[in-house]
């Protein structure tokens, strides 16, 4: 599955520390970061909270990612000004809604905007088109982030996180 | 390690004596505290001091929960209190109206810090996470400004922090 791919992707490239504003398309991946003993998860207010947790991490010397859902891509826009201004490395792997089968209207112009959002700001958008691209992309993205100092999102599509119905959200 | 949120305090710690080590934020407001918490979390055995400004604690007031929720020993968060928001016209901000700053770092679990006397100690070698609020004049005094690249900031400090492993990553 790819949430246990991913883990093992941000695990081989060093990443030790996770922010997370906690979203139904990434309950496994934030529980096998937690589970981890060399990675320290940690639970943020507002997604924005999570750009400055990177930040200075990477100030630090220490590599990081960062979850959220589509919606926090809203709450980043400004924040990604130092992002893009002192070129810090950012991974941020972003569950997407009002995308595909979305049944809540109100996600739905936020989840539109990500990718216009994001690249306005400078952010490399990269869109895994099935289940089986998301890992390689997630390795991609680090590479690319660490590698080069860029900002690299990728999106995790609505179809592959496959929930149809709030009643099916508040199950999980 | 200092990280200084955007305005006055930023150029607070420049007057003080400028230092790769300093991180002074010249955007991102609201984001200092969680800078400074990335910086503790990522480097354990240092001591790192965020000194920010009331309008920019404000902006951020929810770092203070999740820097309670993580209890970082080494982090130190000071608010140079003046009431205003300097760099705008002077314009009061919520502390003017008797909001409490440190209360709500009390109730977020951080270590709060009344007695100055003990504010040195405390930041240097005590286990945190430690707040304070210092009260200030509202007045206008010389600007001393940092650098304002964000390349230069980020490339210096981590050079003075990590030496040669800053670059090879």
């Amino acid at each position: 599955m790819w949430p246990e791919g991913i883990h093992k992707e941000l695990s081989a490239a060093g990443v030790r520390l996770v922010g997370y504003v906690p979203d139904a398309g990434h309950k496994r991946l934030i529980e096998l970061c937690q589970a981890d003993k060399k990675m320290r998860a940690v639970v943020l207010t507002t997604e924005e909270e999570g750009i400055g947790l990177a930040t200075g991490a990477w100030l630090g010397g220490q590599k990081s990612v960062l979850l959220m859902q589509s919606s926090g891509v809203g709450n980043v826009v400004n924040v990604l000004g130092m992002v893009s201004e002192c070129r810090f490395p950012l991974v941020t792997l972003i569950t997407m809604r009002g995308e595909q089968g979305e049944f809540n209207p109100w996600q739905v112009p936020m989840g539109q905007a990500v990718r216009p959002v994001l690249e306005a700001m400078g952010t490399v958008v990269q869109a895994p088109a099935s289940a089986e691209d998301i890992v390689p992309t997630v390795n991609a993205a680090l590479r690319l982030a660490y590698n080069s100092y860029a900002s690299v999102a990728v999106l995790i599509p609505q179809r592959v996180i496959g929930i149809k119905s709030f009643q099916e959200q508040t199950a999980r | 390690m200092v990280v200084a949120g955007l305005g006055s305090t930023a150029w607070d710690i420049t007057a003080a004596g400028d230092s790769p080590l300093n991180f002074p934020m010249w955007g991102a407001m609201g984001q200092a505290a969680m800078m400074g918490l990335g910086l503790a979390l990522a480097q354990p055995k240092r001591r790192v001091l965020v000194i920010t400004g009331d309008g920019e604690m404000l902006m951020g007031l929810g770092s203070l929960a999740t820097i309670g929720v993580q209890q970082p020993a080494n982090l130190a968060v000071v608010v140079i209190d003046n009431e205003r928001y300097g760099e705008t016209g002077m314009q009061t901000t919520h502390t003017a109206h008797g909001i409490d700053l440190a209360g709500v770092a009390r109730s977020c679990k951080l270590n709060v810090v009344d007695d100055f006397k003990q504010l040195g100690k405390a930041i240097h070698t005590q286990r945190g996470p430690h707040f304070a609020v210092v009260k200030v004049d509202a007045e206008k005094i010389p600007l001393v400004l940092p650098p304002r690249e964000g390349t230069l900031l980020k490339a210096r400090f981590r050079r003075a922090l990590l030496g040669a492993k800053a670059d090879a990553e």
